[in-house]
């Protein structure tokens, strides 16, 4: 792959974990009510799959899902102020970080339901189909919800109608406190592609160019007519399931795996093989430094920018 | 105040004890478990974790996994595994971590746990508990904040309680474990942190009996879950400007504790009622449909509803406080009774 891409992928991880980050301290200084489920850790995900995306085609997203709309090309102004809940935010400040959604961009939506977004997702697939557009829906999942009925009912559907889908399982080990053992009786969740007679694959979350591989060789059969695949990407999260959670989850797992995983950081990973590639270090500091910049922008617009007066709370609730 | 036949129950408890309304609802499971074999919990997170608002805290160390059971995130079957055990023998407690999602449970509980018993001509019994925990006040917007009491109150075989106090909480939730029916538990997350005076040990407060709260004269306002704090503390505004404002609250949704309600309405002449959940379809035109019903010729104005407006929970702060009732919107739709 060029360095150009190399550093456009890289600085979309940089974004999300910048990003990420701000809202550790806005949190704690409680600028960001209600909920927040950081997706540090888990960047290479999001990205490796959204790059092999068309800015057409569209995404369903998780309560876990900043990573997600930006990596499908949202900007941080708008979700930095939809996290605080302001009026200029993607959605008037009426969802939050939870609800997060710009059609424009394919984004269907971040979820509050665990297994809410995935056949939504088969939805917009079929209506793909149907339009003959040629777009491919993703859908963004944990692993808590692939034991959801709503993904089984989905991938059903999905291989049944050879539907333009791509199931992306993010397997972080653990749905809040419970870890993937004691949810469900499997290892690798692509094993589940088989009762559906898809494609199931199982790949190095956390490389993302292993990620993007196997995003675009699905996306590119989907797009074909070949139908839905299931692609898990084992990674991690770093925070607590939210924050809030005390002490970064350590109630149910030990300090070391989260250390053990954090050797495994998907920046790193990709920053030692752009190095290797022979990208210029400045160029990595460079995008470091603009993103630093952009985070502190979109915390100022954010800051800066209005609630949302009491009577549109009345609104948006029917189309006219 | 409780009443003669709840004092009655009570004589056994010891001394009161200070509890958080989450903790007397950890303290009456664990009361359960401890008497009754048959009692078991189970639910997202209910574990080592003790469950996302604590209310199982404590559990899984005393009483291990095999009877406090860390489950998939897969609520249907949270709903039917319960209703399977329960009819078989067991008396399941289950936990469905938001009211928002017993929806994904709705086919266990709607049309098959709370219908078994009717559907096999009375030969089945379903002694079963879904704690749920509902209402805005967290700024977790449309999807985790929901008041969808209504929904569970419109199915006969159900029955549906939600306490406002950690005496109510204990007390209803012990009785609820011992039902022989599929009780829907509905526990307020801004309530979890309130504090109060419990018995320690076991008592009960039976199902389908309301309370009033606070006694009045001159107009009656029946409130449900946080919205009982609320109208206390409107009928203490009231009391300054010469209202003299009773708060029942009917504590079991369904089947409803009617006379209670009826017997502050024929005392006071004037009612409102008062809950968090969308005024549309909402639990409050049932009780006054039913005072209108059966106490009209007592009324000396049309029954009120102060309810939460007709909308999603919206996120942003502001918005969300806007959407529910306040003490003073309360006050507000009292007075113009008068
Ligand atoms: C239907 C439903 N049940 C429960 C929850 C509460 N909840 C929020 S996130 C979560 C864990 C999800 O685990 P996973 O799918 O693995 O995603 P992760 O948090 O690990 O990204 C749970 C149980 C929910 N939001 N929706
Ligand atoms: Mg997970």
């Amino acid at each position: 792959m060029k360095n150009e891409q190399l550093l456009d992928m890289y600085r979309q991880m940089v974004k999300i974990r910048y990003f990420e980050e701000k809202i550790v301290e806005d949190y704690a200084k409680a600028l960001v009510p209600g909920l927040a489920h950081l997706y540090i850790g888990q960047e290479a995900v999001a990205v490796g799959v959204c790059s092999a995306l068309e800015p057409s085609d569209y995404i369903t997203s998780t309560h876990r899902g900043h990573g997600h709309c930006i990596a499908k090309g949202g900007e941080l102004d708008k979700m930095m102020a939809e996290l605080f809940g302001r009026k200029t935010g993607y959605c008037k400040g009426k969802g939050g970080s939870m609800h997060i959604a710009e059609l424009d961009l394919g984004i269907l939506g971040a979820n509050g339901v665990v297994g809410g977004g995935v056949p939504i997702a088969v939805g917009a697939a079929l209506s793909a189909q149907m339009r003959k557009s040629g777009q491919v829906a993703v859908a963004f999942l944990g692993d808590g919800a692939s034991n959801q009925g709503s993904f089984h009912e989905a991938l059903n559907m999905a291989s049944t109608w050879k539907l333009p889908v791509v199931f992306v399982c993010e397997n972080n080990l653990y749905g809040i406190s419970v870890c993937q053992k004691v949810h469900q009786n499997i290892t690798d969740i692509s094993v589940r592609a088989t009762g559906y007679n898809i494609p199931g694959l199982t790949v190095e979350g956390n490389d993302i160019l292993a990620v993007y591989h196997a995003a675009a060789e699905a996306i590119a059969r989907a797009r074909n007519g070949e139908g839905p695949t299931l692609l898990e990407c084992k990674t991690y999260r770093w925070r607590g399931h939210h924050e809030g959670d005390p002490n970064q989850g350590c109630t149910y797992r030990e300090r070391e795996e989260i250390e053990q995983w954090k050797e495994k950081c998907p920046l790193k990973n990709l920053e030692q093989k752009m190095l290797k590639q022979g990208v210029k270090e400045a160029d990595i500091e460079a995008i470091q430094e603009e993103i630093q910049q952009a985070v502190l922008d979109a915390v100022e617009f954010a800051i800066n920018s209005p609630f949302p007066e009491i009577e549109e709370a009345q609104e948006d609730i029917y189309a006219s | 105040m409780p009443d003669v036949a709840e004092k009655m129950v009570n004589q056994d408890a010891e001394e009161m004890v200070t509890m958080t309304y989450v903790e007397a609802i950890t303290d009456a499971i664990r009361v359960e478990m401890q008497r009754d074999e048959s009692v078991f919990v189970m639910g997202e997170d209910v574990g080592v974790y003790g469950g996302i608002f604590g209310a199982t805290r404590g559990l899984y160390a005393e009483f291990g996994a095999e009877r406090v059971r860390d489950t998939a995130i897969s609520e249907a079957i949270i709903a039917g595994a319960a209703t399977g055990a329960a009819v078989t023998g067991l008396r399941p407690v289950a936990e469905i971590m938001f009211i928002d999602f017993t929806t994904i449970a709705m086919d266990q509980i709607v049309n098959q746990a709370a219908k078994m018993r009717y559907m096999f001509g009375g030969k089945a019994m379903v002694p079963m508990v879904i704690r749920t925990p509902t209402g805005t006040g967290r700024g977790a917007a449309a999807q985790h904040s929901q008041s969808l009491e209504a929904w569970h109150c419109h199915v006969p075989g159900l029955k549906v309680v939600m306490p406002s106090t950690p005496y109510d909480a204990k007390g209803l939730l012990i009785s609820a474990i011992r039902d022989n029916n599929p009780v829907i538990f509905i526990e307020h997350k801004i309530l979890y942190a309130t504090k109060g005076e419990v018995p320690r040990g076991e008592y009960t407060i039976p199902l389908s009996q309301a309370e009033v709260k606070r006694e009045g004269n001159d107009v009656s306002i029946i409130a449900t879950s946080l919205m009982v704090q609320r109208s206390l503390a409107a009928a203490e505004l009231l009391e300054k400007e010469g209202i003299s404002a009773g708060v029942v609250d009917p504590r079991t949704l369904y089947p409803l504790d009617k006379e209670t309600l009826l017997r502050s309405v024929q005392k006071t002449n004037r009612a409102i009622v008062v809950h968090e959940a969308c005024k549309t379809g909402g639990f409050g035109g049932e009780v006054a449909t039913l005072i209108m019903e059966e106490a009209f010729d007592y009324l000396d104005a049309p029954v009120m509803r102060c309810a939460g407006l007709d909308v999603p929970i919206p996120f942003s702060p502001p918005l969300e406080k806007a959407v529910i009732p306040d003490e003073n919107q309360i006050v507000s739709v009292v007075k113009s009774l008068f």
